[in-house]
């Protein structure tokens, strides 16, 4: 049944947003370890500092099969309801769209009215996805105005292309392949928008069938992985241009467009450099009408005694940052950026995005540092900082350790273990860990996390 | 004083479609606001308008021309069906249109706006106003075509040929819905800012498909 004033979290603009009240849940998406015989879940802790249960997991739903490992999720609807040219305000923002990466299921569960205890409502099985929109391997979902976007790695024989299918927000019924032409287009990662420019971007990561078994190191050397990002027409479903960052810039994952939909720009993060092992953030602007793109933070790696370092690395003697993750405040002032390999997490002031200055860094985990947190000071912990998520009002940072299934071993072969934590960020530049939040969970890997209400990458908005 | 009426329940209802952000005013404030200029918002609101004009112009002319030939008792009967069936739909089946885009010229501007009251029924909720046909035996002039002021009844309108019927009520409404259109628009724009539509922006759709399916029923009755 509509609702008779617009779903309360959702905000005409970016600006509003940040004035939204802190979150008290977040959810966060579980998948099995090897060897485990679990389902994957849908976790739900407590962020409510408030709370005598602050920092815990206090609920969980499991998924109805095996082996989906799920990764990426969002909403049902979003404050882009409110964008001018398809209103539809009086939806609820209840549902989490919860796709299996390696499954191809997809799931719907209700976060209401009990956000402890979310409910698996639809099930929308592979086949049904290989049927209407001919792709597989569903991964980012972004809430558009007018219909639920879903990226998809690859074709359901596990090559390419990947790209985009579409999902009714009421029914959740697929209603295909988004692309009408899509040039030269074949990798897929993943995607978002400039609303406001009738412009969709997407990145490249591989397709199924070269990263479900582990990163191939051949491919790697190779340059084969994604190296491109791609402009897209939104209205008219078109590639427009291909912005090429060079060989060597291998996986070209996380977009971050800046939330203001006046401004046409956005950041994009680049797992590993093969010329040294360093990790980059690429600006993408628009200039005269066409798209341009500038490296504006370079990461390089860290050194490292090859005693403390996977097969893999061993011969490099250093530890490549490897950016995994990357996320924008609201207010388009901060970029935060993890680096899975060395285990630091950065802030950067990106007030003028074409020179971002380096205003905080924390650092946990690593695959040769292995930094406690300040909560356990003698335990070391594996896994780095990876899928983050930033509060609406851009106070609180959270994020998880786990990259990828198959990844993980290969980068952590003594185990990755899981855990989630919580930074504190001053909104003038520096950021801190909350000593009192660090949750560890012996029998699930935790990957992206959504707020309560929404999140800085949950949204999308219309009005500047 | 009677024959005002019908024009005044013209102009309200054109206002009532121009309150309602999904009709066009919010279109207007989203592009003044993408390219930071009030002129931007101006520049909307003619083809808004005319889109709307358009919409409500063929369900009218519809209606007029099926007066000539349907059998008033027969006019009545489909004309409460459509109104009430669509109404009832609109109100469990709530899909919205599945435009895409803010960089719009006019024309697409004019398209949007058809289709988004095209898509709400606002033609629709103006037909009871041009159901009822002059009474035969008093047409005064111009036969068939002309409508006469019937004494006990306020919604007719008088003495007016088809065509002119058409333009007049066409601009009659199309003032109403732009008027407000403008000044809720300007308002926003300048004053009030987007934040309102948290608080403000009723479910007007719900409203706006039970009046479809009242009138709906009121047909049957007039």
């Amino acid at each position: 049944m509509p609702l008779l004033k617009p779903d309360p979290t959702f905000y005409p603009s970016p600006r509003l947003a940040m004035q939204a009240p802190p979150e008290k849940h977040a959810f966060v998406a579980a998948l099995n370890s090897p060897g485990s015989e679990l389902n994957d879940a849908l976790l739900v802790v407590d962020v409510d500092p408030e709370s005598s249960t602050y920092g815990q997991r206090v609920g969980e739903v499991k998924m109805p099969e095996f082996g989906d490992e799920l990764h990426h999720f969002g909403w049902n609807a979003c404050s882009s309801a409110l964008c001018p040219y398809a209103p539809h305000p009086h939806v609820e923002r209840r549902y989490l769209v919860v796709p299996g990466l390696r499954s191809s299921r997809m799931h719907i569960i209700d976060t209401k009215p009990n956000p402890r205890r979310p409910k698996v409502v639809k099930v929308i099985e592979p086949e049904e996805i290989f049927a209407r929109s001919n792709y597989s391997r569903p991964h980012t979902i972004h809430c558009g105005p007018e219909a639920i976007y879903v990226s998809a790695l690859g074709a359901p024989n596990g090559d390419g292309p990947g790209g985009i299918f579409m999902l009714d927000c009421e029914t959740f019924d697929i209603l295909g392949q988004w692309e009408m032409n899509r040039g030269p287009q074949f990798l897929h990662y993943d995607f978002w928008w400039h609303l406001g420019f009738d412009t969709l971007l997407t990145s490249e990561w591989g397709t199924p069938n070269m990263i479900e078994s582990g990163l191939q190191p051949d491919l790697l050397l190779g340059g084969k992985y994604g190296h491109q990002m791609h402009i897209w027409d939104l209205r008219r479903r078109r590639h427009v241009q291909a912005l090429d960052l060079g060989n060597e810039q291998q996986m070209v994952l996380e977009m971050r467009p800046a939330h203001n939909p006046t401004k046409a720009y956005g950041f994009v993060g680049v797992v590993v450099s093969l010329k040294d092992l360093s990790a980059s953030i690429w600006l993408w602007h628009r200039n005269n009408g066409t798209w341009d793109l500038k490296k504006v933070i370079e990461i390089p790696a860290e050194p490292a005694d090859a005693t403390n370092l996977p097969p893999m690395l061993k011969d490099f003697k250093a530890v490549p940052p490897l950016v995994s993750d990357i996320n924008l405040s609201l207010d388009d002032k901060f970029l935060y950026v993890s680096c899975w390999g060395t285990g630091e997490f950065l802030q950067y002031d990106v007030s003028d995005p074409f020179s971002p200055k380096k205003t905080g860094s924390v650092r946990i985990g690593g695959i040769a540092n292995r930094t406690p947190h300040p909560k356990n000071p003698k335990q070391p912990l594996a896994g780095g900082p990876q899928m983050v998520e930033v509060s609406r009002d851009g106070k609180r940072i959270y994020f998880t350790n786990s990259l990828y299934a198959a990844w993980d071993e290969q980068f952590y072969p003594d185990g990755v273990g899981s855990w989630m934590v919580k930074l504190d960020a001053d909104q003038e530049g520096g950021i801190t860990f909350d000593e009192r939040f660090l949750l560890e969970s012996s029998d699930y890997r935790v990957h992206q996390i959504r707020l309560e209400g929404g999140d800085s990458s949950s949204d999308s908005f219309c009005f500047p | 004083m009677n024959g005002l009426w019908p024009w005044l329940t013209l102009f309200g209802l054109g206002a009532f479609h121009g309150i309602n952000p999904a009709m066009g005013w919010l279109f207007a404030v989203g592009l003044g606001l993408q390219e930071q200029k009030r002129a931007a918002v101006l520049r909307a609101l003619p083809p808004i308008a005319l889109g709307h004009a358009l919409s409500i112009g063929i369900i009218i002319a519809a209606v007029l021309l099926a007066r000539i030939s349907v059998p008033p008792f027969a006019l009545k009967i489909v004309a409460a069906a459509i109104l009430f069936a669509f109404g009832l739909y609109r109100l469990f089946r709530s899909r919205h249109p599945n435009w895409v885009g803010m960089r719009v010229g006019f024309g697409d501007l004019t398209l949007w706006s058809f289709v988004m009251a095209s898509a709400h029924g606002a033609g629709l909720m103006l037909i009871p106003l041009f159901l009822k046909s002059p009474p035969q035996t008093l047409a005064p002039q111009g036969g068939a075509m002309a409508v006469h002021m019937h004494p006990t009844h306020g919604l007719e309108f008088a003495s007016f040929s088809a065509p002119s019927l058409l333009i007049s009520a066409i601009a009659v409404h199309t003032l109403g819905y732009l008027l407000v259109t403008a000044v809720v628009a300007i308002l926003v724009y300048e004053r009030l800012g987007v934040g309102i539509l948290r608080r403000a922006w009723f479910n007007v759709d719900v409203f706006w498909m039970l009046a479809l399916m009242i009138a709906g029923l009121f047909i049957l009755f007039l």
